[in-house]
């Protein structure tokens, strides 16, 4: 952990005019007119964007950072650091800003292959994921058992539906693979 | 310790996890004894929050006994029992300064949008949460609050964020005496935003759901009229017919990114993601209020983009006021509410769970099985 503590100051393009040389500067402002009123308090409202930043923590991990920031902020999480093909999407997300749907469809889609890591992590550890617990069917099962064997039931009814016309399809095409063969 | 552990959408379980520990001078490892699970933890649960890790653990809802301090913690000491606000927040940036503590800038990095929140993906800051048995406390100098002798902890978990989300809900409307307050969403935060409308001097709190249990619920807890928007042929038609024809004066969207209600909005927010989930609720508060009428956002939505008729917030001359909720600020303000009567958070407490059982807690809470409001959670270490 750093001890280093640093004073920021941004940059403010509106320092670099001298606003005695504008007509009328001011002349209609109104510290009643504030729409954030009252949760913001503006009365240290200085505009430097200054201020003392709080002790850096180090990171010990790897850390993804958004490129809209200045600098990396003074705290952090560590839970669950990039890894994996997830990990590698999200690293590419971040090469985008948090203004462009690239990073954000990038990062859902590498929760998505997470979600798969995770599955292979638990198999590799010999730990094979009890599902149904992890889903709360025995929550529904106590409380809405209608709805929970209508919805075994209806997916039951598809995935037989699409295994029927499946082998269907296969049993049509038997013939037709078979005289390609013997010609 | 014994932790939740998020392994994909709809999938959670609890799981040994290494204890937290001080990484920050300014943290504290805080011995949870309440958690709860936020209407906001069912968008990570069900998969719409960009940039959700297998592993985490979530929970932004949690109060606790301090179990240790980091060398810059001097207002603290272990033994003490804190309510932990949702925000991360320095208390220094330039956004704190302002009393804006739910907009931090130093407490997350993978974006600049929102500050760091707890155990609410890596968006807000990669933070694991308060649904186990202990949990890191960054900035612990400046965000938990010690509960005081006389108040139940009940409440206090509460006021970690359902109340102070509700309340300022009310407070961004600007309600001046007598105003019609409509609040789309009958959940917790709708329950406590309509119940805090009267403390601003409200005329008038009309509550929209279609759970008809919450509905009941909430008509006596706030009290609210309650419509339950399936037995009406057009929501904003019968909000301009009960305003005699002008809308209300202020519309609260509790609801955000998980609305019911329109089938379009649902294929293309909820099923293909291709918008931040389903605006259908701020869509009709908007369409609500009157011209020049207020409306107040404190529902959750994602980081991309939303289907909503901006072009008549422009037409109407429409004020939109929306935050994080700032706990921090508003906790002395609520803690006096409570203590006085005027509000009674508990009373929404309709479920509570052991941690272990935390999958069958987090599916009741998003099926609405067992006519649950709020599921408290409670590790055996509590």
């Amino acid at each position: 952990m750093s001890e280093t503590r640093v004073a920021m100051r941004t940059s403010n393009p509106a320092k670099t005019v001298d606003h005695a040389m504008i007509v009328g500067w001011g002349v209609d402002a109104n510290p009643q007119n504030d729409p954030t009123y009252p949760y913001r308090d503006r009365s240290e409202d200085d505009h430097s964007g200054e201020w003392q930043r709080p002790t850096q923590q180090e990171p010990d991990i790897e850390l993804l950072k958004s490129v809209e920031h200045k600098w990396l902020p003074a705290v952090f999480g560590t839970a669950s650091p990039p890894s994996g093909l997830s990990g590698s999407m999200r690293r590419l997300a971040f090469r985008w800003s948090e203004s462009n749907w690239a990073h954000w469809l990038l990062l859902i889609g590498a929760d998505r292959v997470n979600m798969i890591e995770g599955v292979i992590e638990d198999l590799a550890h010999s730990q094979i994921p009890n599902i149904p617990k992890e889903m709360g069917v025995p929550a529904e099962w106590r409380h809405n058992k209608t709805g929970l064997i209508k919805k075994v039931g209806v997916t039951a009814a598809i995935v037989g539906t699409v295994t029927a016309l499946f082998l269907a399809q296969k049993k049509a095409r038997e013939p037709e693979m078979r005289n390609a063969l013997n010609p | 310790m014994r932790a939740m552990n998020y392994r994909g959408p709809y999938r959670i379980r609890v799981d040994e996890k290494p204890m937290p520990r001080i990484e920050h001078p300014r943290d504290a490892v805080v011995k949870v004894t309440r958690s709860c699970i936020c209407g906001s933890d069912l968008h990570l649960y069900h998969g719409m929050v960009p940039d959700t890790r297998v592993g985490q653990t979530f929970g932004h809802e949690f109060c606790g006994i301090v179990e240790e301090v980091g060398p810059e913690v001097e207002n603290l000491k272990a033994g003490d029992h804190v309510l932990v606000p949702f925000n991360i927040a320095c208390g220094q940036c330039h956004f704190c300064k302002q009393g804006l503590f739910g907009n931090c800038h130093e407490s997350n990095p993978q974006a600049t949008a929102v500050g760091g929140i707890f155990g609410y993906s890596h968006t807000a800051g990669g933070y694991d949460g308060g649904q186990a048995e202990y949990a890191r406390v960054p900035y612990a100098d400046f965000g938990p609050t010690i509960i005081p002798d006389w108040m139940d902890p009940d409440d206090a978990v509460l006021l970690t964020d359902v109340v102070p989300t509700g309340y300022q809900a009310a407070e961004m409307a600007g309600i001046q005496k007598g105003d019609t307050v409509v609040v789309f969403g009958a959940g917790p935060v709708g329950m406590l935003a309509a119940r805090s409308a009267w403390l601003f001097g409200a005329g008038r709190v009309i509550v929209i759901d279609h759970i008809d249990y919450r509905l009941e619920f909430v008509r006596d807890f706030a009290p609210a009229e309650v419509y339950n928007f399936k037995e009406l042929d057009d929501v904003v038609v019968f909000m301009k017919k009960t305003t005699d024809g002008l809308g209300a004066d202020v519309c609260i969207d509790a609801v955000g990114a998980e609305a019911t209600g329109s089938m379009l909005q649902t294929i293309l927010g909820k099923r293909l993601k291709l918008e931040s989930g389903s605006a259908i609720a701020l869509h009709w508060a908007i369409n609500s209020v009157k011209k020049g009428g207020v409306v107040s956002i404190v529902g959750v939505y994602g980081p991309t983009g939303n289907m909503v008729p901006i072009g008549n917030v422009v037409n109407k001359g429409l004020t939109i006021r929306a935050n994080q909720a700032s706990v921090k600020r508003l906790l002395p303000r609520l803690i006096e509410h409570v203590r006085v009567g005027n509000l009674n958070p508990k009373a929404i407490i309709s479920h509570r769970v052991p941690l272990d059982d935390i999958a069958d807690a987090y599916h009741i809470f998003s099926d609405k099985l067992d006519e649950c409001i709020k599921p408290v959670l409670l590790p055996s270490a509590a």
